[in-house]
């Protein structure tokens, strides 16, 4: 049992009113912490493409000019992190997956998105379709910042936020949950945060 | 964001293996480059930590802490 | 059971707060009273772990800045944005209690055996571990000649600076205000770059060994400009802060 440091509180406040809002185990912070697993990619936008493949092809893709002409939304989320940082409100703008899974005709029932610098996380398709994932590459009505995983990142809020995977390039459509990164390291293969679901196991 | 090196993974690779092991110097299986544990580039707070070769960025090792448990993954060393 | 060294599995222990000295506004000094200490080498850290009322945790490494045989004491310095930081500088009292897991850290040490001339180059509170080096070559009776180049923002943030300023046998300091200097400042002043590290560094045909510590972007720097030197990777040793909230 670890001691207590007397008259430590940490960073952390839950505004009034937000109990309801913040999982279990989970701070509120009002900044917006940078947790990379590598260096910041540095993709140049003529570059740059998202495509949804499967079984080594490529069924579809989109340069950046043409996924900034699809239709897209703004949304406010509250986001997890399973490091246990909460952050309320955040405003994203960007296209839905249900645009993009529905320009293709498939029957998958996972997906393990892929992105620069070889981070990989899987979901399946039921928690990227019906409005609850995005390709979002505006935080805050600016350019999503490189550090934030700009210039387009996987947002998925409902789930840790491990799966809104930074630098996303695409989706890979699988028919099994395939672990990506760190649930290959024990990380649990869903995370749900209102269910604690952190490790594999919980 | 900014990177530490290994001298900040000390006290837990200590723990771990129960001895000293910033001063070991281990070798990137992708590049070659050989470095002191202590040289190495760490992306820490993650929900882990993850070592970096400095002169490639390849992947050295993996730190998760998990109920408790640290397990140190040790993939991208020869 | 004399002379028989122990070895301990590593753990955390609960230390508790012995003094505490204010160094600069931002900046405290903590000794700290370890049960079973096992005493130290100049250069090693300890890891501190502070928990709250809720059972939220956290953990920050800070060096020793004392000299193997002097009481454990920890520098602290209070970042804007800092989480465990601005507790220990402001909160924490004496008779309090933390955890801590230590001594860490077998790379950046210096022994006074060691016989190389000494480089020591500092950038804010990078200061801690090469004062623990410091100190320890004065009560070792070593005579190791020793260039000290010390940036801090301004003159009010130099930590230890009557502890430095008094070191006159063969440790030589120079330092670099990069924010601010006051009227009549006789020291440098701006980042320290090449020119600056040509000017104060050893000659690498000295054979030196150098110690650089403080932010990540200051060691990169400091390392490249060294090594642009002819110092050899093998003679440079780097401890990198992170810029927010240690490491």
């Amino acid at each position: 049992m670890s001691p207590i440091s007397r008259g430590f509180h940490g960073r952390r406040s839950t505004p009034a009113g937000a109990e309801s809002r913040v999982p279990p185990g989970q701070y509120v912070t009002d900044g917006f912490p940078v947790l990379s697993a590598g260096p910041t990619p540095h993709t140049s936008l003529n570059q740059w493409t998202f495509s949804i493949r499967q079984d080594d092809r490529e069924l579809k893709s989109w340069s950046w000019e043409e996924i900034q002409a699809l239709p897209a939304e703004a949304v406010t989320k509250d986001i997890h992190c399973v490091t246990r940082w909460t952050k309320l409100d955040t405003e994203w703008r960007g296209v839905s997956m249900d645009t993009l899974l529905g320009a293709v005709e498939h029957d998958s029932g996972y997906i393990l998105a892929f992105c620069d610098g070889g981070y990989t996380t899987n979901l399946p398709i039921a928690d990227v379709t019906d409005g609850q994932a995005w390709v979002a590459y505006e935080y805050d009505g600016d350019p999503l910042d490189p550090e934030h995983g700009g210039p387009a990142r996987l947002l998925v809020p409902h789930l840790y936020f491990w799966k809104s995977a930074k630098w996303v390039r695409g989706v890979e459509l699988l028919d099994h949950d395939e672990p990506g990164f760190w649930e290959t390291y024990g990380y649990h293969m869903y995370g749900d945060p209102w269910k604690e679901q952190r490790y594999s196991g919980d | 964001m900014e990177t530490l090196d290994g001298n900040a993974l000390a006290g837990l690779l200590a723990e771990v293996f129960g001895g000293e092991m910033t001063s070991t110097v281990v070798t990137c299986q992708t590049c070659g480059f050989t470095a002191a544990i202590a040289e190495t580039v760490v992306y820490s707070r993650l929900p882990g930590a993850i070592v970096r070769c400095r002169n490639c960025t390849g992947l050295l090792m993996v730190i998760t802490q998990i109920r408790g448990v640290n397990c140190v993954d040790m993939l991208g060393m020869a | 059971m004399e002379g028989t060294a122990v070895q301990r599995r590593l753990t955390w222990k609960v230390a508790t707060v012995a003094a505490v000295t204010r160094e600069t506004p931002s900046v405290r000094t903590i000794e700290l009273a370890v049960p079973d200490w096992p005493g130290h080498r100049a250069g090693q850290h300890l890891d501190v772990r502070l928990t709250a009322e809720d059972g939220y945790t956290a953990e920050r490494s800070y060096s020793i800045a004392s000299a193997p045989g002097e009481p454990v004491v920890i520098t602290v310095e209070r970042l804007k944005d800092g989480e465990v930081s601005p507790y220990l500088t402001e909160e924490l009292r004496v008779g309090d209690q933390l955890e801590l897991r230590g001594p860490v850290g077998g790379y950046f040490v210096w022994e006074a055996t060691d016989t190389e001339p000494l480089l020591l180059v500092a950038g804010g509170s990078g200061i801690v571990p090469l004062r623990a080096i410091l100190r320890q070559r004065q009560r070792s009776g070593s005579n190791v000649p020793v260039r000290l180049l010390y940036s801090s923002r301004t003159l009010p943030d130099v930590i230890y600076r009557d502890e430095l300023d008094a070191y006159d046998d063969g440790i030589s300091v120079s330092y670099t205000l990069t924010r601010a200097q006051p009227p009549g400042w006789t020291g440098y002043a701006g980042r320290v770059n090449s020119a600056l590290l040509a000017e104060v560094a050893w000659p690498a045909d000295k054979e030196p060994l150098a110690y650089i510590c403080g932010p990540t972007s200051f060691v990169e720097a400091v390392a490249e400009g060294l090594v642009g030197l002819g110092y050899q990777p093998g003679q440079v040793k780097t401890e990198r802060f992170g810029a927010s909230g240690g490491r």
